[in-house]
């Protein structure tokens, strides 16, 4: 239902007036660029979108975004756009939120738009760190992490976004990065399912937490350290040489050596993105021992929340006719006259 | 006012209160609503307190396991529930004990003594068995087995034994129908389509119900049983139904949206007294109603926000601390300048409370309760019916000057009934909505004003107007962020100002009873309105000096009442709460309201409100 009409327009068409307020050299301007490039692209209108975001740093972005936008309150955009999808389906619903705004004080409302797989995308900058509140450890630092407020290092265990949405029913689950070239592809895909599209984005806070993803994210070590997902396609790094295969005894991924390209014999897995069980292992790998999984890692699309809704006020209503005046003289009644109750 | 008890055919009685009790499982509240529905149908004017626990099936027998329903109907209007019961029926020991004491003196007591062995009597800390040791002596007692008779009545249709004295609510209701000489037709039709799929239980119900009619009729009840016809009391004349608050309360938001021109998105997480507003809502999906069930109360109001930005009404229900969580999302919905309706059916507080009880205390949390200063119109209903016109004057004011609104309703209210003169809907003014649509002249404004201070309602979809909201600061007209400090105060200034219009539309304050101007001024809100106006009538009639004035605006309040107040002596401030109200009008006007309070979880009686008065005037 995103797109009714296609429409024609170039970048310039989704900037907005105002001047950008993230430091210089946040990862916030790449991921803005990246959807102000992919809105063209999937034939968006902006009179049609709509960008819902939370508070922090990431949820400034529907100010830079020439599309009607809702900067809301501390986690509470899911629920903000819930109303927004449920009052006008035909709208293209977009969430922006971040690790401590959709997985600490939001995460109630994250767990339940995906639940119920409201039709919208939701993009959870994720930079391991409060940055608008300067520099306090977030729900996905990683544990040790020494911040204001853990000035001996953090001591709780981080939640991982991809396995939360999965655990919490999401039929799309994909990651992203920054910088990279294939993030408007990433968003493509959630843009085109139909349903609840969780999109995990490693961003850089070079304030706060300057390159905590580099192990993975530098493009020097790209080709060992990234796993691109396609479906269909062998699940593949190191320019092939390595693969991602099934560890039957201990029922569990491993990484297994592709000798001259054969990654058939390798036993090396094909990516299936409809594939809930792979899904699940997919986004439990521990980076170091393995590469991180990026792409689409999850699309099954199943019916949406607001065309359920949609459908039964539609199937309810039907036949009835709405009458105001005989609605408030339902029930037992009875009539008085001037001469006292008539009985 | 002559107890049912000592009422021959010859005297008059204009008023009779009935009180029934029993274990939360007997059935009271059922039996309440369907002797409320005869009462209303015989005519009489009526008011209804159900007063239930809070758990939903206390363990049997115990006294924090009692419900009770009370009624107070008669030949004249009726404002109250009453205060004390002439009539009290008490299906068990615990029963008893806890509603014996408020019976008046020389009332009447119908008890079921098959209930009161030693087990029960236990249960309920009775030592002796009360119906047979004379600590009943100062009202009549009427004891019979109605356990027993209700089986008898029930053995030709092959019930277990505990499915059929589960009709022995039927039974107690086929007698007080008697006494009061009741048809027993509405009753038997709607046991018919109740139990339309087990006609058994339905034929077992109706039996009990007629073999309690016909025991007051012909069983050989000498002394205090004898029937009490009340003529019905005169009232205008038109189409009348009972209903109670809830009810009232979401027909007035369908009707609200209606005469905005509005689809009505409703978001709402289940908490007591305020659910069955989402229950009634969710059944008029024909009406444009969508209804929501959220994760939580936040949820509920930010989906009613995302659902008011996006073009139609929003609106959220819930009680005390379901609207404490809501705080900071009532401000969101102030600095975006956006129309919401917020119910808040209020209860005893703080905390969790006193759920199923009533009380009037979150005035202070309407008026003040968010971080800045963030100004939001509320308004109170003061009895069911009234609730139905206040949800319209809240979709009203919410949607002609851009603003959450508060409704304040509470739990009395939510569940009492009363009978309704239903309303013509063809006599109200319809206040549609235009959403903009089109950029103002000079350019377009998301913040630019209407005379009313109110801004353009844009909604998303709308080709050429894209533009940003947010909670943070906006810039005067353009809507932009502006941390600027001289736009604040502007800002600051234009909010406060649009809802202190609001006072402009509402008309003057209207005294309730009695002149404008006098010794003493009763000001009252919500639903106190009865006691109130009852004592000030009683007093007027011994002569007394004494006016009634009922505020629906609590924020902001007519323009006139600041000269009104002054024109009394003394001001009295009755409320469920420790005295909020009277804080307001204090800070408001400089006047010396003096404070009348009550926190029991009880309305007032009339009578402590007629001592205040007497005392005052002293």
């Amino acid at each position: 239902m995103n797109e009714i009409t296609k429409i024609e327009t170039t970048l310039k068409d989704w900037e907005t007036d105002q001047e950008v307020r993230w430091c210089p050299g946040c990862g916030d301007y790449a991921i803005l660029k990246a959807v102000q490039r992919t809105m063209p692209m999937i034939g968006g209108s902006p009179a049609n979108t709509v960008f819902v975001s939370g508070i922090g740093c990431s949820s400034r972005f529907p100010y830079y975004m020439e599309t009607y936008g809702f900067h809301t309150i501390h986690g509470r955009a899911p629920a903000v756009a819930t109303g927004v999808k449920l009052a006008n389906p035909e709208l293209d619903v977009w969430i922006i939120t971040g690790d401590g705004d959709a997985l600490s004080i939001g995460g109630n409302h994250t767990m339940h738009v995906l639940r119920r797989n409201l039709n919208c995308q939701i993009m959870l900058f994720n930079n391991e760190i409060y940055g608008l509140t300067k520099g306090q450890y977030s729900p996905t630092s990683r544990e040790g992490t020494n911040s204001p407020s853990t000035p001996y290092g953090s001591v709780d265990h981080p939640a991982s976004p991809c396995a939360f949405a999965l655990g919490s029913g999401a039929r799309f689950v994909a990651r992203g990065i920054d910088i990279n070239k294939n993030l408007p592809d990433v968003l493509m895909a959630a843009h085109a399912h139909q349903g609840a599209a969780f999109i995990e984005i490693f961003q850089n806070c070079i304030v706060y937490n300057k390159d905590v993803f580099e192990d993975f994210a530098a493009k020097k070590t790209a080709a060992a350290t990234q796993l691109w997902l396609a479906d269909g396609e062998p699940m593949l790094f190191e320019k092939g040489e390595k693969g991602i295969a099934l560890d039957q005894d201990a029922m569990a991924l491993k990484v297994v050596d592709v000798v001259d390209g054969d990654w058939e014999a390798a036993g090396v897995l094909r990516h299936d993105v409809t594939n809930r069980s792979v899904a699940h292992m997919l986004v439990e790998l521990q980076f170091g021992e393995f590469p991180m999984p990026l792409g689409v890692i999850y699309d099954d699309p199943k019916p949406t929340f607001e065309s359920a809704v949609v459908a039964q006020n539609e199937a309810i209503a039907a036949n009835k006719k709405p009458d105001l005046q005989a609605l408030v003289s339902k029930g037992q009644t009875w009539t008085v006259t001037e001469d006292g109750p008539d009985l | 006012m002559a107890s049912a008890a000592q009422v021959s055919d010859e005297q008059a009685v204009d008023s009779v209160v009935v009180r029934f009790a029993g274990d939360s499982g007997d059935g009271m509240q059922l039996t309440g609503g369907q002797f409320t529905l005869s009462t209303a149908l015989a005519g009489n004017d009526l008011a209804t307190f159900p007063d239930f626990p809070a758990e939903i099936r206390a363990p049997q027998g115990t006294l924090f396991g009692v419900s009770a329903f009370q009624i107070n109907f008669g030949s004249r209007a009726i404002h109250t529930a009453g205060d004390q019961p002439d009539v009290l029926v008490a299906m068990n020991p615990a029963a008893l004990k806890v509603n014996v004491e408020s019976l008046k003196p020389g009332g009447l007591i119908i008890a079921d003594s098959g209930e009161f062995g030693k087990r029960n009597l236990d249960k309920a800390k009775y030592e002796n068995n009360p119906l047979e040791d004379g600590s009943l002596a100062k009202w009549q007692l009427l004891a019979f087995d109605i356990s027993a008779l209700t089986l008898e009545a029930v053995k030709p249709f092959g019930l277990g034994n505990k499915e059929a004295l589960r009709s022995k609510n039927m039974w107690t209701l086929g007698l007080a129908l008697w006494m009061f000489d009741r048809d027993r037709q509405p009753i038997i039709d709607w046991l018919n389509s109740k139990f339309a799929k087990k006609p058994e239980i339905a034929e077992a119900n109706i039996a009990a119900l007629n073999a309690g009619h016909a025991y007051g009729e012909t069983a050989e009840l000498s002394g205090p049983v004898k029937q009490a016809a009340l003529p019905a009391a005169p009232a205008d004349p038109g189409l009348y139904r009972t209903v109670n608050g809830a009810e009232a309360l979401s027909l007035g938001l369908v009707a609200g949206a209606q005469m905005a021109d509005l689809p009505m998105f409703f978001g709402g997480y289940p908490i007591t007294p305020a659910s069955a507003i989402l229950h009634h809502l969710s059944r008029l999906k024909e009406y444009g109603v969508t209804t929501f069930q959220a994760e939580d109360e936040i949820a509920a109001i930010a989906s009613a926000i995302g659902a008011s930005y996006a073009g139609t009404l929003g609106v959220t229900s819930s009680s005390g601390p379901g609207i404490a969580l809501k705080g900071e999302a009532m401000g969101l919905a102030i600095m975006t300048e956006l129309p919401l309706v917020i119910v808040n059916s209020q209860r005893g507080g703080p905390s969790t409370g006193l759920p199923t009880k009533t009380e009037q205390s979150d005035l202070y949390q309407a008026v003040y309760g968010r971080n800045g200063d963030a100004p939001m119109p509320v308004i109170s209903a003061r009895s069911p019916s009234d609730a139905f016109e206040c949800a319209i004057e809240a979709v009203r004011i919410a949607t002609q000057y851009m603003t959450p609104v508060m409704l304040l309703t509470d739990g009395y209210i939510a569940n009492a009934a009363e009978p309704w003169l239903v309303p013509d809907m063809g006599d109200y003014t319809e206040f549609p909505v235009q959403h903009m649509t089109q950029a103002q002249e000079g350019g377009f404004k998301p913040y630019g004003r209407d005379e009313k201070l109110a801004r353009p309602w844009v909604k998303p979809g709308t080709p050429e107007l894209m533009h940003r909201i947010g909670g943070i600061e906006k810039g005067v007209d353009t809507g932009h962020i502006d941390y600027g400090s001289e736009n604040h105060q502007v800002m600051t200034n234009i909010r406060r100002d649009k809802v202190l219009g609001v006072a402009n539309s509402i008309g003057d304050q209207q005294v309730e009873l009695g002149e404008a101007g006098g010794k003493l001024a009763l000001i009252g809100w919500g639903s106190t309105y009865g006691p109130i106006h009852q004592a000030v009538n009683r007093c007027r009639e011994k002569g007394m000096d004494v006016s009634h004035i009922h505020l629906r605006y609590i924020w902001p309040m007519p323009k006139n009442l600041a000269e009104l107040l002054k024109s009394y002596d003394h001001v009295i401030v009755p409320e469920m709460n420790t005295g909020q109200l009277k804080t307001v009008l204090r800070d408001q006007y400089l006047v010396d309201a003096k404070p009348l309070n009550k926190v029991s979880g009880q309305p007032f009686t009339i009578a402590e409100i007629e001592t205040a008065i007497a005392e005052a005037l002293g």
